[in-house]
């Protein structure tokens, strides 16, 4: 490791001339090139995203709340519920963990900075506009698109309002950046790393940021090729997605899960990476089986090219089809659970302690299985046939998203905030958020399941009698969910403007190169590599 | 494995490039998302300004590319570019062909799948034994699909003639880009312009082909439209998108050519050179891979 | 108290009545359903087997980590251990899961083979989809009709009163009724033939488990052999546009006699009905009897999109209050956009009598401050529909 503290970035004689050089105001972040600014641009950005996709599931809860049409529309129930979708996924998780990659990466590998910090810009940027294109069909004539965040066809050709080619070229913006973002992460961690750290000897962060990039790179431009599809097959006559011109709709779905399984991945890859760091660090125990974490990850991405039919088993796939994408869905339990005794292993005989990133982990290791739990049992495809499309679906998905991702990004926030701004948070306000965030989201998705194996289809405006019961619940887990996410903003705001100052190293356990420069970490980091043994 | 040693590695200053980037990329989203729903929507009006932006956009990013290849290029000439940062642009570079790969891969999958699955099916083929019997009882399944399940009629395009030369164009565009690669390597300049300039010859005349190819299809005797069926979509999707690619391969190489005569590049530094002619090999390599699924098989 | 005080306690009892005044939590299910048939009840096995195997993991990956965060605290002195790989447990516990996971891939698998084994059944049925109704056409028997939501709109509209409570004033099978059932025979082996007009639907029976997609272009197939009598609901489960929640599957399923019954008696309303179609051919319907007729057409059929006020949805469903078809077109044009449909309208020569297509067509002409004063007769509808 490290032996040095290194902060310095004035007397590099190497380095571009206005290299210390910060511009202040609007002109800073529009046009930095630094990995921190850009880092925190694109956390914020997610953040503000996921106050957006949160507005519009509050929306969501509400009209759930008791059966009947209340407040909106049927077809604008549809456009909240995509767009909820898209932004989450799209707007929240991923740019998330991107801002996660931008301000650690560098600095656990001992990098200057990203490999190409221009380009960098350019990915973040670009995504602000095509959030912006997307949301402002809200605004159009013909609303938001209705389809859903998997936007099948035919009713997102034939059928679809007038605001698709906007989704399409908004989702072609996304992918733009996203692929950018991850050959950035690609290239620094191949050619940057500090003399001396070895593949084997990058902390496991750096390598499961690593994979995910490349899944990134893999699937995104599938995600590309079939909204061209869609764009033709809407508005230039193809049929691509229909049978009268030898086409198939369940072809879109085919190449859409292609990119889309392993985009669910690519949103809990990240997750497993902070997890990894974060309870070590709490454990004051090195991390249990390194290396077969490092394998356990690659199977998972490789076997997540060879699931993707499980989202389309009532399709009408031939019976080989339908087994062999069971078994392969089921194997993927095996490298997951290898991960998740890994971390209670990692737990077991250490020395614990229970800072917030702590509870978040811990909380994320227990709820994440569960999602997978429901991920197994979705899995098997003759049961699936009775869980397909209902809310034991959404209880699943939110699992893994919400208690698995977005846990995990809270995990990792609270863990570097004292990295990031120089202070420690307001330790009980932020405990205050965890156990308000832990009981909520358990009466928001828990009894989702429910509701789902009693029969209640997801993506529908209103329901049935024997529903109402839960919903309520649900949506009261929901509200009370939703408000306990402001008070994670109260605390990031306290801790940027004040706060105990913190030193370079707050967690006693935590391990790595980010802990030996200081805190906040300098402008510049690592103009020249450390050593490591 | 280990990793190379390094010194210091170049972190440009803050630029102003990508801001403007991002600003054209928004026009020419929000411009085509205009254009196409008003040319081509449910309810075409023709007053719409989402061309015009289109436009904009498309001449901000071009603006934008002389203007940050210029700072990179000076960056380079001044010598700021360690041997490190060659290497971030030859990955970043290759990393970027490969997520083309990808999208054509999207492409590639959607060809095989109509021709593997869904045309078969439509005649009954498999677990389809109904679909073909009673909704589409007078479908037949051949490939290319020359009829289809809702009676369009169109013509096959054979691979003899035009594509055939086509593709001999372009192996042999590979080729010269290679030597042009070598005479670069070798310092040999004059064979350095003959070969990139042939390069580029022939890959013109490859885009000139196809135009004449694609005007046989509409032509009233063979009637190959991208709306006929699968078959014109496939075709023209797979074709027109390797076209655009060619082109883009094509105004790289000009690129190329007109830096080297400003005496741009030396034998062991060269990165944009390289990463064009790699795009050229990729175009190539894509060409082979069509020729035989969408002319021969 | 002050007044703005005591406002916001009764608003916060009303709001804790609302969530315990549970009428409904009796009816309240938590688990999967058994259904009635000998694969919903192999897949209820195989859903409980997953459950419990996953519980079972659950308590000890759990209860181990609880263990460690009880008694390996730091707060009670605890020191950490400094093991961090052990070859042999992580073979040990790559090698469990996967024999865990082949015991349940096994029975999976042969009941998967059950399911799709469509051969040898008794009666064939076409399942249809469109937005948003089902069509079941009988195959060897010339029966086939559309099964529609029949809920009354004032309900799911909250037109009488909402937000007080469990869905007063919402019927019994509030969104799980239909006009006219599937009616299948109990022990039979019925076959569906899954397909769609329009976008993807999906044709669920939880009872059954049955689902299978509605794929335009394409047929899916599906069977079940129901061995209990009764009345069974599901719902259409694949998105499909602004009133995928508005489409709800009822299946009545009889006794092998009853059935025949009901099948004879399908037969006689059909010949009726053709006779009544050729009487309307040659008589005429007074301007009352249509607008009657039409009004009762139109919200069963046209209001889910043109809506009860006829202002429709735009810019997706036009208005057809004002509209140029309705008021100033020709009345043939008129006809035959109905027949026929034109885009995302659809085509409703199949489904309507031509006798209430002519209601329909009168009473859209003449509603809303449409005032043609046109009276269209069974006969114009038949004239437009030979062209
Ligand atoms: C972060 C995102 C994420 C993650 C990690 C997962 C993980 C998994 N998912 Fe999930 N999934 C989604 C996001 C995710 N999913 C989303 C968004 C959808 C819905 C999309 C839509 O339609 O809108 C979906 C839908 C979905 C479906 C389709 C359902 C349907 O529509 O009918 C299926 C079916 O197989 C499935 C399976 C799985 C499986 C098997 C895993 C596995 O990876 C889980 C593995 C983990 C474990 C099993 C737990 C830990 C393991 C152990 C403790 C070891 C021992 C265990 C055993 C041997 C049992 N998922
Ligand atoms: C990463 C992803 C992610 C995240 C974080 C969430 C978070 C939430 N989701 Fe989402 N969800 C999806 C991904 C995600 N979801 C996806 C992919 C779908 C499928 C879409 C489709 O079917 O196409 C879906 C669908 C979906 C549905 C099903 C809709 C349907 O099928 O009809 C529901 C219903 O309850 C729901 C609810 C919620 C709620 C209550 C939250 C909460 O966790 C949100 C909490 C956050 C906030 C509320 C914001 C913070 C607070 C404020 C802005 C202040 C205002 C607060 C109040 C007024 C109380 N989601
Ligand atoms: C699934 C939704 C749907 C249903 C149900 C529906 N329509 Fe329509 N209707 C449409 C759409 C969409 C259009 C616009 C068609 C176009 O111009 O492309 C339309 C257009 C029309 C028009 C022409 C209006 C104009 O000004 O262009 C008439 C008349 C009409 N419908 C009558 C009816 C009648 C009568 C019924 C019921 C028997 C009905 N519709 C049911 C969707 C529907
Ligand atoms: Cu039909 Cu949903
Ligand atoms: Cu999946």
């Amino acid at each position: 490791m490290a032996t040095e503290i290194i902060n310095e970035s004035l007397d590099d004689a190497h380095t571009d001339d206005h290299h210390d050089y910060k511009m202040t105001g609007i002109k800073r972040w529009l046009y930095t090139t630094n990995h921190k600014d850009i880092g925190t641009l694109y956390l914020w950005f997610a953040f503000i995203m996921f106050l957006t996709g949160g507005a519009l599931a509050m929306v969501i809860r509400a009209e759930l709340f008791q059966p009947g049409l209340q407040i909106v529309e049927p077809d604008f129930f549809n456009q909240l519920t995509t767009v909820h979708g898209l932004i989450m996924v799209f707007g929240a998780i991923m740019p998330a963990f991107t801002g996660f990659a931008n301000w650690m990466l560098p600095m656990m590998i001992g990098a200057p900075d990203m490999a190409l910090p221009r380009m960098n810009n350019w990915s973040f940027w670009i995504l602000p506009f095509a959030f912006a294109i997307l949301l402002s069909s809200f605004f159009m004539e013909s609303g938001a698109p209705n389809f859903g965040w998997t936007f099948y066809a035919p009713l997102s050709t034939t059928y679809s309002n007038g605001s698709t080619a906007f989704f399409v070229f908004a989702v072609h913006i996304m992918g733009i950046s996203s692929i950018m973002g991850a050959i950035n992460i690609v290239v620094t961690i191949m050619n940057l790393r500090a003399p001396g750290m070895t593949y084997m000897k990058m902390p496991l962060f750096v390598w499961t940021f690593f994979i995910t990039a490349y899944l990134l790179i893999a699937v995104m431009p599938v995600l590309a090729g079939v909204v061209t599809m869609l764009l033709t097959d809407t508005y230039f006559g193809t049929s691509f997605f229909d049978a009268a011109g030898g086409g198939d709709p369940v072809m879109f779905q085919h190449i859409f899960w292609f990119f889309g399984h392993p985009e669910v991945y690519i949103m809990i890859l990240p997750a497993f990476g902070i997890v990894s760091t974060t309870i070590p660090a709490f454990s004051r125990k090195k991390l249990f089986g390194y290396s077969s974490m490092v394998y356990a990850t690659s199977s998972i991405a490789l076997l997540s090219f060879v699931v993707w039919a499980h989202h389309m088993f009532t399709t009408g796939m031939p019976l080989f089809g339908e087994l062999f994408f069971m078994y392969c869905t089921m194997l993927i339990a095996v490298p997951t659970g290898v991960k998740v005794f890994n971390w209670v292993a990692t737990m077991w005989r250490g020395s614990l302690s229970f800072e917030t990133p702590m509870l978040f982990s811990i909380a994320f290791v227990i709820l994440f299985t569960i999602g997978g739990f429901s991920g197994l049992m979705l899995a098997m495809t003759p049961v699936d046939f009775q869980y397909h499309d209902t809310y034991f679906v959404v209880a699943h998905f939110h699992y893994v998203l919400v208690t698995g991702s977005l846990f995990s990004i809270y995990a990792g926030a609270y863990y570097w905030l004292p990295k990031w701004t120089g202070h420690m948070y307001n330790d009980s306000l932020s405990k205050w958020h965890f156990w308000c965030s832990l009981i909520s989201v358990n009466l928001l998705f828990f009894p989702m399941h429910f509701l789902g194996l009693a029969g209640m289809p997801r993506r529908i405006p209103d329901y049935a009698l024997q529903f109402a019961d839960f919903n309520k619940w649900v949506s009261i887990g929901g509200f009370a969910f939703g408000l306990s996410q402001l008070i994670f903003l109260a605390v990031v705001i306290k801790c940027i403007k004040g706060g105990k100052k913190a030193p370079a190293k707050p967690w006693d356990g935590a391990e790595g190169l980010e802990w030996t420069v200081a805190s906040p970490a300098p402008y510049h980091t690592f103009s020249t590599p450390p050593k490591i043994d | 494995m280990t990793t190379k040693k390094y010194e210091s590695y170049y972190v440009p200053a803050q630029s102003h490039w990508p801001i403007v980037g991002a600003v054209a990329l928004f026009m020419i989203a929000f411009g085509a998302g205009n254009y196409v729903s008003d040319n081509f929507g449910k309810n075409p009006t023709t007053d719409g300004y989402g061309g015009y932006l289109l436009l904009a956009g498309i001449a901000l990013v071009i603006y934008m590319l002389f203007g940050w290849f210029q700072n990179v290029i000076n960056e380079s000439m001044a010598g700021k570019y360690s041997h490190q940062m060659d290497h971030s642009f030859r990955q970043g570079m290759s990393w970027f062909i490969f997520s083309e790969v990808m999208f054509f891969v999207a492409f590639f999958g959607a060809l095989l799948y109509i021709r593997t699955f869904s045309v078969p099916w439509l005649d009954g083929a498999g677990n389809n034994e109904m679909t073909g019997a009673v909704l589409w009882p007078e479908f037949s399944a051949t490939w290319p699909l020359l009829k289809t399940p809702d009676g369009t009629e169109t013509t096959g395009m054979g691979w003899f003639g035009l594509p055939l030369i086509n593709t001999v164009l372009l192996l042999t565009s590979s080729i010269t880009a290679h030597f042009a690669h070598v005479a670069l390597e070798q310092n040999k300049r004059p064979q350095l312009k003959a070969w990139l300039g042939l390069t580029i010859f022939l890959g013109l005349a490859f885009l000139f082909f196809q135009v004449l190819e694609y005007s046989h299809g509409y032509s009233d005797e063979m009637q190959l439209y991208l709306t006929s069926g699968v078959y014109g979509n496939t075709f023209y999707m797979l074709t027109g998108f390797h076209g655009m690619h060619v082109t883009l391969g094509c105004i790289m190489l000009i690129v190329m050519f007109f830096r080297i005569l400003k005496g741009h590049f030396t034998p062991d530094s060269h990165f944009a050179f390289q990463a064009a002619s790699w795009y050229w090999h990729f175009v190539d390599v894509v060409w082979v891979l069509l020729f035989v699924f969408v002319y021969i098989l | 108290m002050s007044r703005g005080n005591q406002n916001w306690l009764a608003g916060a009892w009303l709001f804790l009545g609302t969530i315990f005044s549970s009428s409904a939590w009796a009816d309240t299910q938590l688990n999967l359903t058994e259904g009635v048939t000998a694969v919903s009840r192999e897949v209820y096995e195989l859903h409980m087997l997953v459950l419990y195997i996953c519980t079972a993991i659950g308590v000890i990956v759990f209860g181990a980590m609880f263990w460690s965060m009880i008694f390996h605290r730091k707060s009670k002195g605890a020191k950490a251990a400094d093991f961090h790989e052990s070859t042999k447990v992580e073979i040990l516990w790559t090698a469990i899961p996967i024999v865990i996971l082949i015991a349940m891939a096994v029975p999976a698998t042969s009941t998967l083979i059950d399911m799709e084994n469509n051969d040898d059944s008794d009666v064939t049925i076409q399942i249809t989809g469109s937005q948003w109704k089902w069509h079941y056409k009988y195959f060897d028997e010339n029966i086939e009709y559309y099964s529609v939501l029949s809920t009354p709109r004032e309900q799911y509209e909250n037109q009488n009163g909402s937000f007080n409570g469990n869905g007063a004033h919402k019927g019994k099978n509030y969104l799980l009724e239909v006009d006219k059932p599937l009616v299948i025979p109990a022990n039979k082996k019925v076959r569906f033939l899954i397909t769609s007009d329009d976008v993807i639907h999906s044709w669920w029976v939880p009872a059954f488990a049955v689902k299978q997609d509605a794929n335009p272009g394409f047929i899916n197939e599906a069977w079940t052999n129901v061995d209990k009598l009764g009345i069974y609901r599901g719902q259409c489960a694949e998105l499909c546009g602004k009133d995928h929640g508005f489409m709800p599957i009822v299946v009545e399923v009889k006794s092998p006699e009853d059935y025949d019954s009901w099948l004879n008696e399908q037969h006689q309303l059909t010949a009726q009905a053709a006779d009544a179609e050729q009487a309307a051919l040659s008589s005429s319907m007074s301007k009352e009897e249509l607008m009657q007729l039409g009004e009762a057409i139109y919200m069963a059929h046209c209001a889910a999109c043109h809506q009860p006020t006829g202002l429709g949805l735009p810019p997706t469903f036009p208005a057809l209050k004002g509209s140029a078809v309705a008021t100033q077109g020709i009345i043939a044009d008129h006809i035959s956009l109905v027949l026929n449909g034109k885009g995302m309208m659809p085509p409703f020569g199949k489904q309507l009598s031509l006798s209430e297509i002519a209601a329909v067509v009168t009473y859209e002409r003449n509603s809303w401050g449409n005032d043609t004063g046109d009276i269209v007769q069974t006969s114009d509808v038949k004239a437009a529909s030979e062209e």
